[in-house]
This record gives C-alpha cells, structure tokens and sequence, in this order.
C-alpha cells in the first residue's frame, strides 16, 4: 500500500469497510499493524483550514492543500521516530523535492518552482504540521538554493541549482561561528587569494545539515574587518581542508544533524565565490530575510497543530465530572490561543508579501514577524502541552515535540534579541 | 486516438467529524471541509496513467453540482488531467441529485464527447452507493468492469482485475466501456506545485443537465437522516452456560 510516490494513506476507516469483502482482501490485510501503521500519528491538521485559508488565491489554497496532505501523509507518522533515532529523511525530502518543494523561490529555467514568498510561507506552515525540524530544514535548504540561485551567475546556477531542488544534493548554510553569533560581521574564517583559489580556514558552528549535505554556502573573510571584508563562496563536500565536528544533541531539530565545519587550508576555486568579494554580508543578510519568513512559517505551523491538538484533548479529557472543554479557564485560554495564531498569520503574510515586492519596509517587517510569530507561536504550543496536563510531557504525544522543536526558533536565523536591535535601529533612523 | 471521462465528486473530508443537522433532513454541510472522493481520486491517477503509458489521449475531468466543485475538478486538472467540465447543479436539484441523474448525465457526455472509457470511483464515501458506473454502462449499453484493482489496456479490449467477494476476477471487455476504481488499483499521486500552476490554464467547460437532455426529476425522497444509536455496552458472563442462558433470554438462538 505504501507509496511509490504517493499518498498511500487511505484512512482506516473506509480500508476496514472495503476490506470485508473478500477473503483475498482479508489476508491483504491481516494484522492490525498496517491499520495502525496507517494511522498512527497520522494528524490531518487541515480542518481548520477555513481560517489558515481565508484570503489566498485559489491557486495558494492548492498548494496549501497538497502541503498539508504530504505533511499528513508522509511526514507525520514519522515525526516521532525522527526525533527520537535522529534519522535525517533524505527519502521523504526527496520526495518533497519532487514536488517542488526543494526550490520553491527559485526560477524556473533552473529547475525551481518560482512562487512567491507567501506561496512559501504558506506550504511550510502547513508542511510543519507534519515535522517542524524536516520542514526547518527543507526551510533552510530553499534559503541556500534561493542565495545561489540570485546572486551566482550562470555557470554556478547551471551547477548547483538544479541538483537542489530535486535534492540530488543537499545544502546548508555557514555564518556563525564559536566565536560570532549575534556578531555575525565579526566573523573570522579568512580565505586568502592565490592564483584561482581562495585558501579557507576557519570554523563555523552549528551547521545544519553539516556533514551529512554536499554544498555549502560559506560566509568568510577576503578583506578587512566588518561586513564589507566578507565575501561569500560555495564549498562542496569532499573538497580537501573541509572536515566536520561531532553531531551535537540536541533538544529539538533532531531529524537534522548540526555539527561544527571545520576549513583547514580549505582550496576553494574563485569561480565558486557568489557575487562580488565584499558582498558577502549582504547576500547573508538578504537569504536571511527570506529565512526568516520560513522559521516563523514553521513556528506557525506548529502552533496551528497545537491548538487542534489541544482542543481535541480538552473535548476529551474529564475532570470534576465534565469534560475539559467546560471549563471556562480552559476556554479562555484555547481563545487566546486562536487570537495569537491569527494574529501571527496575519503580520507573517504581510511581511511575506512586503519581501516579495521589496517593499522598504521589509527588513523590518520580515524581523518584527520573525520576532513575533516565534515567540507567540512558542507560547501556543506551550500552553497546549500545559492543557495536556502530565500526558503532554509524555514523547507518546506530540505536543511536546512541537514545543522542543519550535523552541529554537526565538534563537536561530537572528536571536529575537537581534531582530529587536533592527527593528529599534529601522525605527530611530527615520527621519521626522 | 481516444478520449476518457473522469467523474469526481465533491464530498466532505473523510477525516471531518460528521453532524446530522437539527432538523434531520441531512448532515451539515455549511462551512465544513469538502475534498474529493478518495476513489475518485485513484480513478483520476489511473486514467492520468494510462495517458503516460499513451494508451490514451485526452483525460476530462467531469463534476456535477454547484460552483464549488470547480475546486475539485481544478484539483483533477493539477493531477494531470488536460481539460475539465462543469455540469452545474444547485439547489433543490443537488440535494436531490443521485446516481441515476449522474449516470444520464456522464452517458450523455460520454456519446457527446466520444470517449472510449468512462471511469469512475466505485462508490462515494458520502452516499456509498456503489451504483453510479454500473447505471452509467447500462444507459449506454456499455461493458462494465468494476471494482477494478488492475486495468490494463490490450488493443481494442481491457483487462480488468475485479475485487469480489471470492477473490479475484479477470475479464476481458471492449471499449468503449465503463471502469469503477477500487482501493487497491493505485496510489494517487500528490499534484505538485508546477502542475497546480499549469492547471489554471486548463479549460473547464461549463453547462446544463438540460443542455445534455437529461432530467434532473428524483424518484427518491430522503425522510429523515439520524445518527446511528449510539452503542450500548456488552455485557459479560461468566461461564458458557451464562452465555448460552443469556442468548436464550434474547431469544438470539
């Protein structure tokens, strides 16, 4: 029953009913086990798609539709035994990928899928609902192949575009470093000139993907001190000088490996720097804004699980005689909940639409959303795993994945702390 | 060379939990989630299969009822199917509509159009009549092969593989005929994204059960529509003289 590429998941109830027919069909499905393979885990989260879908185009809602059923289908009944073995799902990204999900900002005539930044806020809030940490990646993924993609010129497009966004190749991308987070321009892995090679050594840290991906888009010193001496070059796998440090364990974002890089007398051909020396820090910055978009998407995603998820357990669960969901705290609680979510939808989409047409405001917009949206998102979720009482700290349930994975977010991609500093500084620097 | 007709029903989400309205004059379906038919999703992936596989040329798309199964039929469309047709049905006539109205309709599409196969899902997970393909091929004096879980095409016949009570069934039937889709026949596949963008260059055509000659007149009036009673806890015995006395009291033996 299981896919050679699609959705495979009939659900249970219309298999067992279509199943009493024959004896044939019976011993087709015997045991319970395949029923229960089928759903367990299995949460279709799109029932409230009325509200996650109000104001998109008919096209956007088909895009939203199929995300959430590969979210549902091929992602869900594994969220938890990703997490838990640490299993990096290259085949289901790669089915993804077929899709079009491997590059969905990118152009066409190189293999992309050229939507909009909403049409990818979008898909990735609802290909959360199915794995935050996979669709993180596959997040992070897109930012690498959107960078080459816009600021490489025709040969490198030509090289590394395609491959992925089939995902043939896996990316990730190198800024931060033990000694550089927040201060990103004061990065310090050097890459001297000589001949037609740049000479890269440094490490970065906290790479996701690192040593399990092939390309890697690598922020590194050319010039002088400060983002104008930083240029941006692609290092791919197996080039001598580039090694990896040990995976890190981490709470959350497991189905992804994170490790240190390590550049030691890296040899990196200049024909693999993208864009201008100097330029670098620009083109981070700009991979970032869209980054951003996406980690809040995948926080909003989760969120939206989380408050299905929490609904359906307070219908459930009895207390005092009367289920849950009787309870007014409870109920003013879950509507605060909803208020949130909407309300970070909203900014989310509007940021998105503000990058999709360089608005000027989009810098600040894309840091407000990001700052926001995660942090609200995170409270949601923790909120329903609250609701969930001692069963929402149980790995049996997922709200406490949610909550592990998504917690993240308020760090990465620019600590919220960050995204406040360039709110602030958008702020004070206009004029009147 | 040849020319197959999809049906595909608009129903509400499988995974939606379902309510009778207060009145009991049918389930509620203001504001809830509607999809397509799962089996008609398998048909619209088999027929978008024999396409690849150049058996076939042209693959419609046909949905009866309002304007909101232009959704559905534009999901078939992103599935691979290359134009859609619209018979618009709406109010007193889509409440009352049932499988003899669909299959006057797809019998008279299905002359108009000049298709060699008319395939359907075997039955709608709303209704589950199971009776639309088999009227269908009857109106048309059309071979039938239902519950379809192989087809494969030889020449001017089809091979059908049928799910029946016994097992397997394999016959042979002539085109132009009419094929029902059943569980196992295939796995649908995902639209994806740049065939979602192309399906809204695709055509849907739009008409009447009128301009098709067909009455829409039901011989069939729903009564009442109730829950099923809710069930009630067993009970248990002790020995198999309890359980032998207790199904004697029942009066079950």
């Amino acid at each position: 029953m299981d896919s050679d590429g699609g959705k495979g998941g009939i659900p249970s109830h219309i298999l067992r009913r279509h199943c009493k027919r024959s004896r044939l069909s019976k011993k087709l499905f015997t045991s319970e086990d395949h029923f229960s393979t089928v759903l367990k885990n299995r949460f279709k989260f799109d029932t409230n798609l009325q509200i996650a879908a109000h104001g998109l185009s008919d096209e956007q809602k088909e895009f939203q539709k199929m995300a959430f059923d590969f979210a549902a289908h091929e992602m869900s009944p594994h969220m938890a035994e990703w997490d838990e073995k640490e299993i990096f799902p290259v085949e289901t990204m790669r089915k993804a990928a077929q899709l079009g999900f491997g590059g969905i900002y990118v152009q066409p005539e190189v293999g992309g899928s050229g939507l909009s930044r909403l049409d990818t806020s979008v898909i990735f809030e609802a290909l959360s609902t199915g794995c935050v940490s996979t669709t993180a990646y596959i997040s992070i993924h897109n930012m690498c192949n959107w960078m080459i993609d816009t600021f490489g010129n025709t040969e490198q497009r030509e090289k590394f575009c395609p491959e992925l966004c089939t995902m043939d190749k896996f990316a990730s991308y190198c800024l931060t470093e033990p000694g550089s987070g927040s201060d990103a321009a004061s990065l310090l892995t050097t890459a001297k000139l000589e001949g037609d090679h740049y000479i890269l050594n440094g490490s970065k840290a906290f790479i996701s993907g690192g040593g399990d991906t092939d390309v890697y888009i690598v922020m590194c010193r050319t010039g002088g001190k400060g983002p104008k001496g930083i240029s941006c070059v692609v290092v791919e796998k197996d080039t001598p000088g580039l090694s990896f440090g040990k995976k890190e364990k981490k709470v959350g974002w497991n189905s992804q490996p994170t490790r240190a890089v390590i550049l030691e007398d890296c040899h990196v051909p200049v024909t693999n720097r993208l864009g201008q020396e100097g330029q670098g820090f620009n083109i981070a910055m700009r991979g970032l804004n869209g980054g951003r978009i996406n980690i809040a998407s995948c926080s909003l995603g989760a969120a939206h699980a989380c408050v299905q998820l929490a609904r359906d357990h307070l219908l459930v669960r009895k207390q005092f005689g009367e289920a849950l969901s009787n309870n007014q705290f409870l109920q003013f609680k879950l509507a605060e909940m909803a208020t949130k979510l909407v309300a970070s939808r909203l900014l989310l989409r509007e940021a998105a639409v503000a990058l999709q047409e360089s608005r000027s405001d989009a810098v600040s917009l894309c840091s407000m959303a990001k700052l926001f949206v995660t942090d609200e998102c995170f409270n949601i979720c923790n909120q329903a795993l609250q609701m969930h009482g001692g069963y929402g700290y149980l790995k049996d349930y997922a709200v406490q994945q949610f909550v592990r994975d998504i917690r993240v977010h308020q760090i990465l991609e620019g600590t919220n702390e960050v995204m406040r500093m360039i709110i602030a500084r958008s702020l004070l620097s206009e004029s009147g | 060379m040849s020319r197959v007709l999809v049906g595909v029903k608009r129903v509400i989400d499988y995974a939606v939990k379902i309510r009778v309205k207060p009145d009991h004059s049918g389930v509620v379906t203001d504001g809830v989630k509607h999809s397509m038919n799962p089996f008609c999703e398998i048909a619209v992936e088999e027929a978008v299969k024999l396409k690849e596989k150049k058996f076939i040329k042209e693959v419609v798309a046909v949905s009866c009822g309002p304007t909101q199964v232009t959704e559905t039929i534009r999901t078939a469309l992103a599935m691979g199917c290359d134009r859609g047709i619209h018979v618009e049905v709406s109010g007193k006539d889509y409440e009352a509509m049932g499988p003899l109205q669909i299959a006057k309709i797809f019998a008279a599409l299905a002359k108009k159009e000049e298709a060699s196969l008319v395939i359907l899902g075997k039955q709608a997970i709303d209704d589950d009549c199971n009776q639309t393909g088999q009227m269908t091929a009857a109106l048309l004096d059309w071979p039938q092969g239902t519950f379809a879980s192989e087809v494969t095409i030889d020449g001017e016949k089809v091979k059908v593989v049928r799910e029946i009570d016994g097992g397997l069934e394999t016959i042979k039937i002539s085109m132009p005929a009419v094929l029902t889709a059943d569980l196992r026949l295939n796995t649908p596949r995902y639209a994806t994204l740049p065939n979602i963008m192309k399906a809204k260059k695709k055509k849907i055509a739009n008409m009447k059960p009128a301009d098709l000659g067909v009455d829409m007149v039901s011989r069939v009036e729903v009564l009442r529509v109730d829950e099923p009673p809710t069930r009630l806890a067993g009970v248990k015995v002790e020995t198999v003289d309890d359980l032998v006395a207790k199904l004697k009291a029942n009066g079950t033996i």
